[in-house]
């Protein structure tokens, strides 16, 4: 079971697209997997031969790391019956995993020759039972949680209905003195009834647990800066003009081209804090922040968002918000983002601080383009101004980085026939 | 409604159940010329005269035995015993005979006698004169133990007893005779029920009698800690309400039980046990207890304070459980 963004731990097989025997080539989608917050295309990392299915779709959770299938590493080798000791001759089949696909904090995802083991929470002190009030185990085993992994904040490091209600929400416990620090495992039992609303709970779950993490972790700076936007709105109303309806750009797409374009020249702020380091990404692939209908957001790649020309950052634009909403994206959309970008214009607000998705660096936000006095010449004229800011990793830049940054996408801006 | 103490309701209840029934009489130690150790019944012998308010001698056995004989009879005797310590003369007719008569003789001979007596601690009276022994006889069956803790309760809860068929003891805390508080003039309250004094979600108190006062005082310095505890009073120790405890555990998930009586085997060990038999999977905490001291109450005022459960005792058992 790949994990398919930092915040997930359990995914649903929904259907298997390969068949054991088939031949798979690296990026083939080869199941679908439900994820909290959408389903998603599960594409191969390697060339290969479909050997055998190891878990047929249900309504199972299954933890993040779970070995859904075998694929002999080499494409050609005759489909063998697997066995436990692969023979001398035969490659070792590997584990459909993509673990840590966002967060390669761990073991590479080499081939591995057998299924890793679940695993189960720590143990506590070795023997003794838990101190989990009764309420709290309760309320424990109707949510399917382990009340025994949760951090206690009761009298003696207990863990308390609160905290249960807490982890069931997805926020951190927060550790008494005494209480160890615990981490929630995902269940593998069969999740609660698959209702709109347990869907919707598990969603906040997720974005609870990236959040709150992200804020736990990630020293965050917050720079802003006022874009005087004329230029650019005067240009796209008159590229516009003459265009059909379906043809036209959607003023976001300017935001998303010039943000992706400035990362060029601020290449520190694009990548993955792994590790203890930033490790910097060439591609650019912004995550595109897509509120879903019923609540939640999801913020899928838009692929080589500098690469891309308007109209074809447009299309696809389109199709992933399109897709995102019918919960069918894909793998490496999912995972792929190497910076997060957040535009609430149509929501009114003047500007947006937003929380950077670990393990990314940051976060690029917009506000509303609003008509406001702006000196221009030394003369007050109107202008539609808009806030632009950035939410930068303190570990991995600097506010004068974020600055420069901002500096590029203003001066980006004014030049949109060059984007 | 009128504005009295709770002395005065005691008597005020005493005295319309006289005028209402020509059977009820009340006979104790100096109940009549005195009026009664506590005044309880201060100018009630010159309304009912000697027959209806006796005066007995020095005896607890002979006397509570001779209500219980009144009351096979067919009068509704009430009887006074001046503090808990001396019930224990008369503990064999207590048990022995009042709580069995009605099994022993195939539900032929019911004994329905109202006992009074001043329980518990608080005035400096020592060792021999301070107990809050209720929890034993809760442990009987074949009786029926009330605590009026408040102004409202004396009177409404003797009431009440004079309405049962069978042997009421009331524990009247001896502190609270001179309390005043608003006498609700209804019809019997229900015996068996207890009162929810303070709604609060955090927390429920659970006491009874003479200690109900002080925990409403910790539930006040708990609300100004953001802590808003629920009290509830007993009232009744036997039948015991555990329907209003576990309701009131259902919300607040915590359970401190506050009783002037020693810990060991006391009362509050009974409730904590009911709780754990019929709301286990409602506790998020440990129930505990704040009880006296286990010392024979001393005399000295600041020694007796300490023996005794005090708001701040409240206040710091539900600090550790939150």
């Amino acid at each position: 079971m790949p994990r398919l963004g930092a915040d997930m731990t359990a995914g649903k097989v929904v259907k298997w697209l390969k068949q054991p025997g088939e031949s798979i080539k690296r990026g083939d989608i080869i199941a679908i997997v439900e994820t909290d917050k959408a389903n998603v295309d599960v594409e191969s990392f390697i060339d290969g031969v479909l050997e055998k299915i190891l878990v047929q779709p249900s309504d199972d959770r299954l933890a993040v790391g779970t070995p859904l299938a075998l694929i002999s590493a080499e494409a050609g080798a005759a489909p063998a019956a697997p066995t436990a000791t692969p023979t001398a001759a035969a490659v070792p089949p590997a584990a459909v995993v993509v673990p840590e696909a966002v967060t390669p904090a761990a073991a590479p995802p080499a081939v591995v020759p057998a299924a890793p083991s679940p695993k189960k929470p720590a143990p506590t002190v070795a023997g003794a039972r838990a101190r989990v009030s009764p309420a709290a185990r309760k309320r424990a085993l109707e949510l399917q949680l382990d009340p025994a992994a949760l951090a206690g904040t009761g009298p003696q490091g207990r863990v308390t209905l609160a905290d249960v209600e807490r982890a069931a929400q997805g926020a951190p416990t927060q550790p008494g003195p005494a209480g160890p620090v615990a981490v929630k495992e995902a269940p593998t039992q069969p999740g609660p009834a698959d209702s709109a609303a347990a869907r919707q709970l598990r969603m906040r779950e997720a974005i609870a647990a990236a959040m709150a993490r992200s804020k736990r972790e990630i020293p965050h700076y917050y720079l802003a800066c006022t874009i005087d936007m004329k230029t650019a709105l005067d240009w796209l109303t008159e590229r516009n003009a003459g265009r059909a309806v379906t043809e036209r750009l959607l003023y976001a797409v300017l935001l998303i081209k010039a943000a992706a374009l400035a990362l060029r020249e601020v290449p520190e702020l694009n990548g993955f804090w792994i590790d203890n380091r930033a490790q910097h990404s060439e591609a650019i692939h912004a995550g595109i922040a897509i509120s879903l209908r019923g609540g939640g957001l999801v913020a899928p790649a838009l692929r080589h968002a500098d690469r891309l020309s308007l109209d074809e950052l447009m299309r696809d634009f389109q199709d992933l918000v399109k897709r995102a909403r019918a919960g069918s994206l894909k793998s490496s959309e999912v995972t792929d983002p190497t910076v997060t970008i957040t535009s609430l214009g149509e929501r009114g607000v003047d500007s947006v601080f937003g929380i950077i998705t670990p393990p990314q660096l940051a976060l690029v936000g917009f506000g509303t383009p609003r008509e406001r006095p702006w000196v221009v010449d030394g003369a007050v004229v109107p202008r539609p101004l808009l806030s632009a800011t950035l939410s930068g990793d303190h570990r991995a830049t600097d506010g004068h980085r974020g600055a420069l940054y901002l500096a590029a996408l203003d001066r980006l801006l004014q030049q949109p026939e060059a984007l | 409604m009128a504005k009295m103490t709770y002395r005065e309701a005691v008597r005020d209840a005493m005295r319309e159940a006289m005028r209402a029934d020509p059977l009820v009489f009340l006979m104790g130690e100096d109940v009549g010329k005195y009026g009664g150790a506590f005044a309880v019944s201060h100018g009630l012998l010159e309304e009912f005269g000697p027959q209806r308010i006796r005066d007995t001698p020095l005896s607890e056995s002979t006397f509570v035995g001779a209500g219980i004989g009144a009351a096979l009879g067919g009068m509704r005797p009430i009887v006074e015993i001046m503090t808990i310590n001396f019930s224990l003369l008369a503990l064999d007719q207590i048990v022995n005979n009042a709580a069995t008569l009605r099994h022993m003789s195939g539900g032929q001979l019911g004994v329905p006698l109202v006992i009074r007596m001043a329980t518990g601690g608080g005035r400096q009276l020592a060792a021999q004169h301070s107990h809050s022994l209720e929890g034993w006889y809760a442990h009987i069956p074949g009786i029926k133990v009330a605590t009026p803790a408040t102004v409202a309760d004396a009177r409404g809860l003797l009431l009440a007893a004079l309405q049962e068929p069978d042997p009421v003891i009331l524990f009247e805390h001896a502190t609270l005779y001179s309390q005043e508080g608003e006498s609700e003039d209804e019809t019997p309250m229900q015996f068996g029920r207890a009162a929810l004094r303070r709604p609060g979600k955090d927390v429920s108190l659970i006491t009874y009698g003479g200690a109900l006062g002080k925990t409403m005082n910790a539930a006040t310095q708990l609300a100004e800690q953001g802590v808003e505890a629920e009290v509830i009073d007993l009232r009744s120790l036997r039948p015991l309400d555990t329907e209003t405890i576990f309701a009131s555990l259902a919300h607040t998930h915590r359970a401190v039980i506050i009783e002037e009586a020693w810990k060991s085997g006391g009362f509050a060990a009974e409730v904590s046990a009911r709780i754990m038999e019929g709301a286990f999977d409602a506790l998020d905490a440990p129930v505990a207890r704040v009880c006296g001291a286990e010392v024979p109450m001393p005399y000295a005022q600041p020694l007796e304070r300490a023996a005794l459960p005090q708001p701040e005792d409240i206040v710091k058992a539900v600090q550790e459980l939150i």
